[in-house]
């Protein structure tokens, strides 16, 4: 394989890895922030109990987070030199807030919050927490602008002299539209994942009739958010897509498979064939009539362009090349996103209405499932990646830089496929460990607080 | 070559500070990482000296963070060289950082002798590795690698054109060998500083004999930069004495005063970095193949806008970082000690007791050496 190649495989592997903790810790932590303040506020033990178990889970997610996001961090330098030396001067700006203002914030108020139980004032400990919890997002925000600056360049000229792109405006970096949506559905995802995670480890104990106190209120917040969560991630992920259709209409023609420009385009559910640039050789199955059409532009009789057309215009735009995406990896991992995103909503609502009725413990069917649903919000995040990135090939920053214009010269592939080998076995290693951890600390349940306990320096957080 | 400008030496200024943060703060975590394994003898003592830097470590991290996204948004041709060049030394630093964050959360959670004596190798080692590659790195951007211009994609930039072997010239390796023996002892001297009891006795004993063996590896390194220099730059030659000076003040008082034998270290650092610094200015890399490769500030760098952006926010946010970093240190000033670590329950007993002392306004005082005010 090239250099460009592994290279690929290396981002998406360590990134996509880096992303599985990323929500669940942004999630967790939220969750944790508010059950201390439930904690806070009621002074009743069984918020304790939970502040504590849920955020021992945040924390194996957090140590995670942090130890795969430095190579985040450096792997534009290692890998994507001539990326970093193209956008440099815009996309560092975000990264460099990202530190300021975010990462400083979360590690040293997480630090103050596993250590400070007791040492801390009450009001001060919580205040810690959130703390870190409004850190993770703010975090997310930077390095999404940064992102989504990739997905639509928007601030900057082209300075022929240097071939180099430069920022003109930082606020339209902060600010750009697609930042916000990505901002928004990821932040949703986020809660999703949080949500859908306490919502099945807490099922698995009601399921043993273990610790029900604890459990039933934890599920009496996270329930409710993940249906609200739920069901603005189906709203918002519309609006998220009509916007990348203005701005990447390549990306929504590869994800429906339509190749050849048409007015009133339905949405199919599954297609089948080789997906290779020919409409004759793809089915499009089971179509909803013009449900696509109507989908991205309100109106069910508008136009859709297809891959051929966008291609054609493309190079002559661009001069001549390939501009289309694998079809078939955009056409599912969209249609896996969305089910998932479904399914979530569905999930969310039917737990609330339980919930309101009471008749969450009793209801063991739906317990059952929401173990194994768990998963769902990892898969639907993956997949939204893989669309997101994978949708927008051959470019790395849409209209702008290639990927293949974008990796180190000067890195041969024998020292790629040493990271790549290195940091996957590596990975996989802790993946192993990790998750051990994680799932033996979710299923031994929340610990007993002693009598007179409660405000005294307690280290079970702590190594 | 144009010169320097204003905001691109501001930029320079700022990328050493928090270089040298990065390298005092996570200094004394990766001394303290290898003395774990190599003096902690029990369970509670190894807890005690992880204790020690538990609430710090990850704070002190992200300012290699915040120095690596620095330097890729003042000075993207930096980044990309540095990182692309020095590719398999920073994946060797890279995981050993990872097998050490993961060793600390992992270290304490169950509870057998051989899940622990992994997981304290990894410690050690993933302190031991990045503490030597670090004053490796250093000495070959100072001290210069094959560097020449590479034409890609119809852009011309300065690459590192050599492979890893090229960086282990015995002159980066005796960086290495100092940075490694400054950093252990700088961890002796804030164990010593921070624990009582028998780790504190053991702690002392390995500072006294290692403050010596860093003071004196640290000048052999520093009078070799000196000499290596084409004419002799007064300033870099002042920090130089300065860093010496203070290794060596930390070496005499390692014994009796580790409260200012770690302010000595810690200057000793600053002043050991501020030194190669001087001497790299106004050059962000240096070509072994010819100066006229060298890569200048001022064309590595972003434009005049991206560096006033970021002067604007690092302005805002950097004395807020330093603020509530200091806080944190002093939160957790108090002494531990492996008594207090008995079995499950005492740490608890043992920070209640010394929040009591707190309270009373107790021994803590010589502990209010803060190391972020660099
Ligand atoms: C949407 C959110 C998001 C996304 C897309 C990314 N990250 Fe991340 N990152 C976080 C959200 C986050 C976080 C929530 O802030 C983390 C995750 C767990 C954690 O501990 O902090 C984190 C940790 C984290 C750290 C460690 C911070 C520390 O030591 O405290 C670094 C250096 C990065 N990330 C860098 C990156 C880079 C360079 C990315 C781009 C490829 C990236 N992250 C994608
Ligand atoms: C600001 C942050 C990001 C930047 C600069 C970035 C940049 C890149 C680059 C340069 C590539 C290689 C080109 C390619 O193989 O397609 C890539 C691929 C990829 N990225 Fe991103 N990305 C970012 C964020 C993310 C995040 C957060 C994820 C999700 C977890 C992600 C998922 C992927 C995946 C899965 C690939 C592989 C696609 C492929 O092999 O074609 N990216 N990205
Ligand atoms: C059915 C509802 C959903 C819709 C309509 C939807 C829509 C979209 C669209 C259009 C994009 C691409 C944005 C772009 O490339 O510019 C996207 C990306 C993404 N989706 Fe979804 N999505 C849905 C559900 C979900 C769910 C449930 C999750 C995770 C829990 C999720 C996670 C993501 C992520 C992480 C990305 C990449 C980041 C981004 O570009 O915003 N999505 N989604």
């Amino acid at each position: 394989m090239t250099s460009l190649e592994l290279a690929r495989w290396q981002f998406g592997i360590t990134t996509l890895y880096h992303f599985i903790f990323v929500p669940l810790t942004i999630g967790l932590a939220f969750f944790t922030a508010w059950y201390q303040t439930r904690w806070y506020r009621t002074k009743d033990e069984k918020w304790l109990r939970a502040t504590r178990f849920w955020g021992k889970l945040m924390l194996i997610s957090f140590a995670l987070g942090v130890a795969t996001g430095i190579v985040q961090e450096f792997q534009f330098g290692m890998n994507w030199s001539d990326y970093s030396r193209f956008v440099g001067d815009i996309f560092g700006a975000p990264l460099a807030m990202e530190g300021l203002a975010a990462f400083f914030v979360e590690s040293t108020f997480l630090g103050l919050w596993i250590f400070g139980w007791g040492r801390l004032s009450e009001k001060v400990h919580l205040a810690c927490m959130w703390a870190v919890s409004l850190s993770t997002a703010l975090s997310a925000f930077f390095i999404l602008a940064a992102n989504s600056w990739m997905q639509h360049p928007v601030g900057y000229q082209l300075n022929e002299v240097t071939g180099k792109v430069e920022l003109t405006s930082i606020w339209a970096v902060l600010t750009n539209s697609t930042a916000l949506y990505a901002m928004t559905h990821t932040m949703l995802a986020a809660l999703l994942t949080g949500g859908m995670v306490i919502a099945g480890i807490s099922a698995w104990h009601l399921l043993r009739k273990n610790e029900i106190g604890v459990f039933k209120s934890s599920m009496s917040i996270a329930l409710p958010t993940l249906a609200v969560a739920g069901l603005l991630t189906l709203v918002v992920g519309h609006f998220n897509g009509v916007l990348m259709s203005e701005q990447q209409p390549m990306k929504m023609a590869a994800a429906d498979a339509v190749f050849k420009t048409e007015d009133g385009v339905g949405l199919s559910l599954f297609a089948t064939g080789d997906f290779k640039g020919n409409p004759e050789k793809t089915n499009r199955n089971i179509q909803l009539p013009n449900l696509l059409s109507f989908i991205m532009t309100g109106k069910p009789e508008s136009e859709v362009k297809g891959v051929n057309d966008l291609n054609a215009e493309y190079n002559e735009k661009y001069g001549p090349g390939e501009y289309a995406p694998i079809v078939w990896v955009a056409y599912w991992s969209w249609r896996v996103m969305l089910g998932c995103g479904f399914l979530l909503a569905l999930f969310g609502v039917m737990g609330w209405w339980l919930n309101r009725k009471g008749k969450l413990a009793d209801s063991r069917l739906f317990l059952k499932f929401a173990l194994p649903a768990a998963a769902l919000p990892f898969i639907a995040a993956a997949a939204g990646w893989i669309f997101t990135e994978m949708g927008r090939q051959p470019w790395v920053v849409f209209g702008l830089l290639k990927t293949e214009n974008a990796v180190s010269p000067t890195v041969s592939s024998a020292e790629v496929w040493i990271t790549l080998v290195g940091f996957t076995l590596l990975y996989g290693v802790l993946a192993v460990f990790a998750g051990k951890l994680f799932f033996k600390t979710a299923g031994k349940g929340p610990a007993e607080i002693e009598e007179g306990d409660e405000d005294k320096p307690y280290l079970g957080m702590a190594y | 070559m144009e010169d320097t400008t204003t905001l691109q030496f501001v930029w320079f200024l700022l990328i050493s500070i928090l270089w040298i943060g990065y390298l005092i703060l996570e200094g004394f975590d990766f001394g303290v990482g290898m003395l774990m394994k190599l003096i902690g003898g029990n369970k509670e003592e190894k807890r005690a000296i992880l204790h020690t830097i538990g609430p710090v470590w990850d704070g002190n991290e992200v300012w290699l963070i915040v120095a690596g996204g620095a330097t890729f948004a003042a000075f993207p041709e930096w980044y990309a060289t540095l990182f692309s060049g020095f590719y398999i030394a920073l994946f060797g630093i890279l995981v050993a950082l990872i097998v050490r964050n993961v060793g600390f959360e992992m270290w304490g959670k169950r509870d057998t002798d051989a899940w622990r004596n992994g997981w304290e190798w990894c410690i050690a080692l993933g302190s031991l590795v990045p503490a030597l590659l670090w004053g490796v790195a250093w000495a070959n951007i100072i001290g210069g690698t094959p560097i020449e211009p590479v034409t890609t994609n119809g852009r011309e930039s300065l690459e590192y054109v050599g492979n890893f072997f090229d960086l282990l010239s015995i002159y980066a390796l005796v960086g290495g060998l100092a940075s490694l023996a400054i950093f252990f002892a700088h961890g002796a001297l804030f164990l010593e500083l921070r624990t009582e009891g028998t780790v504190r006795e053991k702690a002392q004993a390995v500072a006294v004999k290692a403050t010596p063996v860093a003071a004196a590896l640290g000048a052999v390194f520093m009078v070799w930069t000196l000499l290596r220099q084409d004419s002799l730059e007064v300033l870099s030659l002042i920090a130089a004495v300065v860093a010496i000076g203070a290794f060596a003040f930390a070496a005499i008082r390692a014994k009796a005063r580790p409260g200012s034998a770690f302010a000595g270290t810690a200057l000793g650092i600053a002043f050991y970095f501020i030194a190669q610094f001087i001497d790299l200015f106004p050059n962000a890399m240096t070509s072994s193949i010819s100066s006229a490769y060298d890569m200048s500030l001022n064309l590595a760098s972003s434009t005049n806008y991206t560096l006033t952006v970021m002067t604007v926010v690092a302005g805002l946010l950097v004395p807020v970082v330093l603020i509530y970093q200091a806080w944190t240190y002093w939160v957790f000033r108090h002494r531990l000690s492996a008594e207090g670590f008995g079995d499950v329950k005492s740490p608890i007993d043992l920070l209640d007791k010394n929040r009591k002392e707190t309270a009373d306004g107790g021994r803590d005082s010589g502990a209010g050496s803060e190391p972020t005010g660099s």
